[in-house]
């Protein structure tokens, strides 16, 4: 029965990384990740300070090779195809960083406007009207002709987010898109985010580890921990919420109020 | 300013029981206060070897801050070492908590940095290694360097044509006025220098062919790309390491666009473009300080100044000058643009790959220029 699921999710899977292993020269952040996303999934991946999210997702959107292991889009090896076609994989990814990492000396419409000149044969006069439209949706109309240092934090997300958004990508990609923003703000960001999945059907991968982002908005993630370098959950978040009997788990998603010291009692 | 009067720390000790030291504080136990040694408590607690529990009466305590917490985690160690109990009922309640909360997580194991001092030859061989790396490292640059240049010329690349001209403008002419203040002051010098020992002959007019010579044929060229090492080669560090720093560079690659041609290549092709042109302009300013010098200061009339520099410079020695200023222009782009592209991710880090870059550049600058001397005059150009 679980095998036929399983074969299920990796006939539908779009992401898979198999025996993942991620190290900078011999030290190892994470060893052997397995797991897949399923197109039109929000995909967390979580875990605690400096086990290794970020690092993760940097070798999901191809900046960094991983050690061992392999990625899969749609089925193709990432890490294995030529060059081109890595770039051409690359144009389905939309990626919004941490920081918003908007290209500072180019304007806010510059800056959604360059990949649209940059691989379509649009003309400048249609350019400009998708990135209004991209600009509208993230709530930044009438932002255009603005440098980045000229607008908020927040701000600067958003438009971060129009710019991965800009050729219509089949994965979108987040950095830690909360951080940094007042819980209104990160609270509609995370709708922003349920909306652009049910409206373009884009798959989402977030690395996150606001519990509030991840109980709206996940619903298939993976646990990285720190300690035995290695993943220790995966899944629905709600489910490890009612389910996992790991005590890191339970730790990690009810903010330490279960979890290892239950474990410790039950053990004295 | 007013000076708050403080209340000398003091300290007893006295025994109510056998077992039991009590710990009298009085007086203002703040930081700033001198404290009494904590030997005195160790003294007085191996005095007592039967020793059990130590207490606090802190009534006679005026107030108390972090100065006071660390004296009592230094007499908590102490107890710890002998195995005594420390009582805290008689500190006050806030410094209890802070005292329990101190000592709520424990010390992580491993977690305290030690410093080993490696042994010399070990250190030798870590930074031959680093060398070796770090030669590798600038090889790879400047073949990526090269591929980006051969996609310019096949007209593959993909950059901004707008970029170029902004950067042209930072590099070129906004560096006009102390490029004209250090050469002309140069050419003063040499002016000076050649007239105190050319006066001795009665040869002063060949100060113009001396100040002509010199500037146009190293002077001009070394001194312009010295600065622009200093003011351009430095800038682009700064910025691309800032690039690398909040992610623009990460982003720019997963856009599927190459920050090497998006980037690198707009900066090196304002860079050796500009460092030539004004090095003519440096050439030209010094011969005009040799001229003031000369007219003003040596008595050699105007024309004569002007004659001499004419019969002693050929376009050669221009040529000369131009070819090291574009050797230096393609080094301080080289140098400055790695540096940036292998900055590191914090501000520190940015601080160092503009140090780095200015430092590369005038080392490459200087040895080229030696390098090109010698080749030049074996040449017998």
């Amino acid at each position: 029965m679980t095998a036929t699921i399983e074969e299920e999710q990796e006939r539908d899977a779009h992401i898979t990384a198999r025996d993942l292993t991620m190290a900078y020269g011999d030290f190892v952040i994470q060893r052997d990740l397995n797991f897949s996303v399923r197109r039109g999934d929000i995909f967390i991946i979580m875990g605690g300070s400096g086990c290794g999210k970020s690092t993760l997702l940097r070798h999901l959107i191809g900046l960094k090779a991983p050690a061992r292991g392999e990625v899969f889009f749609n089925e193709v090896n990432f890490w294995k195809s030529e060059t081109e076609e890595q770039e051409r994989m690359k144009r389905n990814f939309g990626v919004l960083f941490q920081s918003g990492a908007l290209f500072s000396s180019l304007t806010i419409a510059e800056n959604v406007a360059l990949p649209l000149g940059e691989y379509t044969d649009l003309s400048p006069a249609q350019i400009l009207e998708v990135v209004s439209y991209k600009l509208s949706l993230v709530g930044l109309a009438g932002f255009e002709e603005f440098y980045p240092s000229e607008i908020s934090g927040g701000m600067q997300k958003r438009a971060g987010l129009a710019r991965a958004m800009a050729m219509d990508p089949e994965i979108l990609f987040f950095d830690e898109p909360s951080a940094g923003l007042d819980p209104v703000s990160a609270r509609l960001l995370d709708d922003l985010i349920l909306e652009l999945r049910d409206s373009l059907g884009a798959t989402v991968v977030v690395v996150t580890h606001e519990l509030a982002s991840i109980f709206a908005i996940g619903n298939n993630s993976v646990f990285l921990d720190p300690e035995t370098k290695t993943m220790i959950a995966g899944g629905d978040p709600k489910r490890l919420l009612a389910e996992s009997r790991d005590p890191k788990v339970q730790n990690f998603l009810t903010r330490g109020e279960k979890g290892e010291s239950d474990i410790k009692e039950n053990n004295e | 300013m007013l000076k708050k009067t403080v209340t000398p720390c003091k300290i007893a000790f006295s025994t109510p029981a056998a077992d039991k030291l009590l710990i009298n504080v009085a007086g203002d136990w703040v930081i700033g206060n001198d404290f009494p040694p904590i030997g005195d408590v160790q003294k007085n607690l191996e005095q007592h070897s039967s020793l059990r529990q130590i207490s606090f009466n802190t009534e006679e305590l005026l107030a108390w801050d972090s100065g006071f917490l660390t004296f009592l985690i230094k007499v908590r160690d102490i107890c710890t070492q002998y195995e005594i109990e420390m009582n805290k009922e008689g500190l006050p309640e806030g410094v209890q908590r802070l005292l329990t909360l101190s000592s709520a997580v424990p010390e992580r194991k491993g977690a305290r940095r030690e410093t080993v001092r490696e042994p010399v030859l070990a250190r030798i061989g870590v930074k031959a290694l680093d060398f070796v790396r770090a030669s590798g490292e600038m090889l790879g640059f400047i073949g990526e360097a090269f591929l980006v240049f051969v996609r310019l010329l096949s007209g593959k690349a993909r950059f901004r044509r707008s970029d170029i001209a902004l950067i042209i403008q930072e590099c070129g002419p906004q560096a006009l006025p102390i490029v004209t203040l250090i050469s002309f002051l140069v050419g003063l010098i040499l002016a000076y220098m050649g007239a105190v020992q050319l006066q001795m002959f009665g040869a002063q007019v060949y100060v113009a062919s001396l100040v002509g010579l010199g500037m146009a044929r190293v002077m001009g060229a070394l001194m312009t790309g010295i600065i622009m090492a200093g003011r351009t080669g430095a800038s682009f560090a700064a910025q691309l390491g800032t690039m690398q720093v909040n992610e623009e560079i990460d982003a720019y690659r997963t856009l599927g666009i190459s920050p090497m041609e998006f980037l690198v290549l707009p900066r090196m092709l304002a860079l050796i473009l500009m460092v030539p042109l004004l090095t003519l302009y440096a050439d030209l300013v010094g011969i005009l300080a040799g001229l003031f010098v000369g007219v003003t200061m040596l008595d050699i009339g105007f024309m004569e100044y002007y004659h001499q520099t004419v019969v002693s410079l050929t376009l050669t020695q221009f040529a000369v000058g131009l070819i090291q200023a574009t050797v230096f222009g393609v080094l301080i782009a080289i140098a400055g643009c790695m540096r940036g592209m292998q900055c590191g991710r914090s501000a520190s880090a940015v601080g160092e790959a503009t140090t780095s870059a200015v430092v590369t550049s005038i080392v490459f600058i200087v040895v080229a220029a030696g390098v090109l001397t010698i080749v030049f005059n074996q040449l017998g150009i």
